[in-house]
């Protein structure tokens, strides 16, 4: 496949792993913000033959495990009235609530239809003008666009009975309140691909001097990443705190225009909760005045008292890079992807299920 | 779908005429109209002499040792990009007596039909069924037809039985691996499940991805004639994928299960798709393709005879049996690291970016 086999030639990482070795010359500890990025890296074995040198710190970016406890029981309690279709991606159904999870809630009878676009929703719902259609609209700046689009598109339609359940975030607020934090160790910082595809990277650049960390936009194949990992490093041995842009053949400075103005169209930013992390300021989207009748927040005014995490999931430390799957005493035994404590072990993206489905040593020692 | 790949076989041949357009519950009641169904429909179809007695079963004329399998259907959409439930439920057990070493000859045909599916769809459905078993060289000998109430069922579930007299040559037991075994597949892997994934509501994209449904049991027995004892096991990797069928053999014979992803076969369309949705192939429904663990002495002799073969044109060996990891099966990245291919936990489900 163009653009995708070439960066995972064997040949070509392994000459720019030969060149990270040539660079490296103390420790240094980068974080990947992306779920993505650390699904490649285990899966792809790159964790087991970089330097010793270099640490990898898993970020936060796994949509899925950032959506606070409250809003998948508030999911779940709208996908229990007889008269409401919940749509959601595929990887939000598993993760657990604080009673149950989706999919649990889906096998006693609730109607959750997974959907890979919100427009499939937008469709059912002028497919069902009899029923509430409610999309549960997860995301970074990557699934932003087309979630937004979706609510304009409705408004187009003039359909009554469409809304979305919101918890849209977004990584450079993320970003900075990691990087205050006093017990932080990131040296460096690898940005996911996807977000800057649609958003550009100036944000970054600030962000980069404020805190003397390098910030390298990098993609998800191995080549992609060794590369991004390479720059990061070759910035820190230099001390240079800029941003460089790895992913050049998707992301554009500016990022996409398209994109933005639908964003900026139905929704502006708010402050925002997330799971495991805490509040953080101006760190999510809500949907405009102007669009409020699709919000299903309002629309249902579900109130829902605050429930305690699981205290035994240490999901909030790894997502905030402080902690790693294998340092979890569950890992693996307790939690598992069948029974897992945190949404980390069942999303697609999470540290937990990535260190669980793949990693060959690191599994054998827990099974 | 266009009408010409939804009706491939009634184009030509259309549905004799019954009193209704939609199945009823009248045409499962066993009375008049189950006859009307019966006599216009199956057993014009199904023409031989067994079926014809009409008698409550069959009788059939076997010795020696018999492989025996059944399996039931209830896919969704009925009606799929290179095929429908009908022939899947032919291909499927057909398969599944050839995995065991057997020489598929008969099988019973069982359809729970939900009132309300159009006629016209049930005659493409027995017409793919007929034309799947005379692929195979297989005889429906008995069966059945219940309907269920609207709301009951979906649309139409079908279940096969079938058996076969054992090949001469086969000697197939999971506990004769031995590490050193290669492990060969038949085919690209992963088409069955993106071309369902395809038409799936909520998820549908457009692509030429068709299943890979198809009987495999002339290759199977082609490779017992030729290989005889050195072909260990047969598995077709249905719902659950490679990654399933090959935990499955490692945690039986507690050996591990070394593959290379790059050998992986897979058309340039479905791993694009994967791609997109995130899926891991290895884990993505097959229909017809089967993997075998053989000797290694006679691997590639046999991957030469499957290339011949235009079902096992595009057949690979993947890997081989270790006596590393017992009980897990790894692939490598090509980068010099390797990965766990995990047991699946559950179906898989598309990601959201």
């Amino acid at each position: 496949m163009k653009y995708l086999d070439e960066y995972r030639d064997p040949k070509l990482a392994r000459l720019v792993l030969d060149k990270i070795f040539e660079s490296v010359s103390r420790p240094w500890s980068i974080m990947e913000i992306c779920g993505g990025q650390t699904h490649s890296l285990v899966k792809n074995g790159i964790l087991e033959i970089l330097p010793k040198e270099i640490t990898m710190i898993h970020g936060p970016g796994c949509p899925v495990c950032v959506t606070p406890i409250n809003l998948i029981d508030k999911a779940i309690l709208l996908a229990e009235n007889a008269n409401v279709i919940l749509c959601s991606f595929g990887d939000m159904v598993r993760v657990p609530g604080s009673r149950k999870s989706l999919l649990q809630s889906k096998s006693e009878g609730s109607d959750i239809r997974i959907v890979y676009s919100p427009l499939e929703a937008v469709k059912l719902a002028s497919q069902n003008p009899d029923k509430e259609v409610v999309f549960f609209a997860v995301g970074f700046e990557t699934t932003a666009p087309t979630n937004a689009l979706s609510v304009v598109q409705a408004a187009k339609m003039g359909l009554a009975n469409y809304s979305i359940l919101t918890s849209h975030v977004l990584v450079p607020p993320a970003l900075n309140a990691l990087l205050s934090d006093p017990e932080s160790t990131i040296d460096g910082v690898l940005a996911a691909g996807h977000v800057c595809t649609v958003m550009g990277f100036k944000e970054y650049y600030p962000i980069a001097k404020k805190y003397k960390t390098p910030i390298v936009i990098t993609g998800f194949e191995p080549v992609d990443l060794l590369q991004g990992i390479l720059t990061t490093i070759e910035m820190l041995e230099n001390q240079r705190f800029d941003v460089i842009n790895e992913y050049g053949r998707v992301v554009e400075k500016e990022g996409n225009p398209h994109a933005m103005a639908i964003i900026n169209e139905a929704f502006e930013v708010s402050d925002r909760k997330w799971r495991g992390v805490g509040n953080i300021d101006n760190s999510g989207y809500q949907l405009r005045e102007k669009y409020q009748n699709y919000d299903a927040d309002l629309k249902f005014a579900i109130k829902m008292n605050e429930v305690e995490e699981n205290a035994e999931c240490i999901a909030g430390s790894i997502m905030k890079g402080q902690k790693k799957p294998i340092d979890c005493i569950h890992f693996g035994k307790k939690c598992n992807p069948e029974n897992p404590l945190g949404a980390p072990m069942v999303s697609s993206e999470g540290a937990c299920a990535a260190y669980y489905h793949f990693s060959h040593s690191l599994f054998q020692n827990v099974s | 779908m266009t009408f010409k790949e939804h009706y491939r076989f009634s184009l030509n041949r259309p549905a004799p005429t019954l009193d209704s357009d939609i199945i009823t519950l009248a045409h499962g009641s066993g009375g008049l109209l189950t006859n009307r169904l019966l006599d216009n429909g199956v057993f014009e179809l199904f023409d031989h002499s067994e079926l014809q007695k009409r008698e409550d079963g069959a009788v059939l004329n076997l010795s020696g040792s018999v492989a025996f399998s059944t399996d039931s259907f209830v896919i969704s959409p009925i009606f799929f990009p290179g095929g429908n439930i009908g022939e899947l439920a032919v291909n499927g057990t057909v398969n599944d007596v050839a995995m065991t070493g057997g020489i598929p000859q008969f099988l019973s045909l069982a359809f729970i039909i939900e009132e309300g599916l159009p006629v016209a769809d049930f005659w493409e459905i027995l017409l793919s069924i007929e034309h799947a078993a005379n692929q195979a060289g297989v005889k429906i000998v008995t069966g059945d037809t219940k309907v269920v109430e609207r709301g009951k069922g979906d649309q139409i579930f079908i279940n096969t039985t079938g058996v076969g007299r054992l090949h001469q040559r086969a000697l197939l037991d999971s506990t004769r691996i031995k590490p050193g075994d290669s492990i060969i597949v038949s085919g690209n892997v992963a088409s069955h499940g993106m071309a369902i994934l395809s038409k799936r509501e909520g998820l549908e994209f457009e692509t030429d991805i068709l299943s890979d449904t198809q009987a495999l049991n002339d290759l199977t027995v082609k490779l017992l004639d030729e290989f005889g004892h050195d072909i260990k096991v047969f598995r077709d990797p249905t719902r659950g994928g490679m990654a399933t069928v090959l935990n499955e053999i490692a945690g039986q014979v507690d050996l591990g299960v070394a593959l290379e992803s790059e050998e992986l076969p897979i058309l340039p369309a479905v791993k694009s798709a994967c791609e997109i949705f995130g899926l891991d192939p290895l884990y993505v429904a097959n229909e017809g393709l089967f993997i075998a663990i053989v000797s290694k002495k006679v691997a590639t002799k046999m991957l030469d005879i499957l290339r011949g073969t235009e079902k096992g044109k595009d057949a690979s060996i993947i890997g081989s049996v270790v006596e590393d990891h017992p009980g897990k099966v790894t692939a490598s990245s090509g980068l010099g690291g390797k990965r766990v291919v995990s047991m699946p936990i559950a179906e898989q489900l598309p990601r959201i970016c």
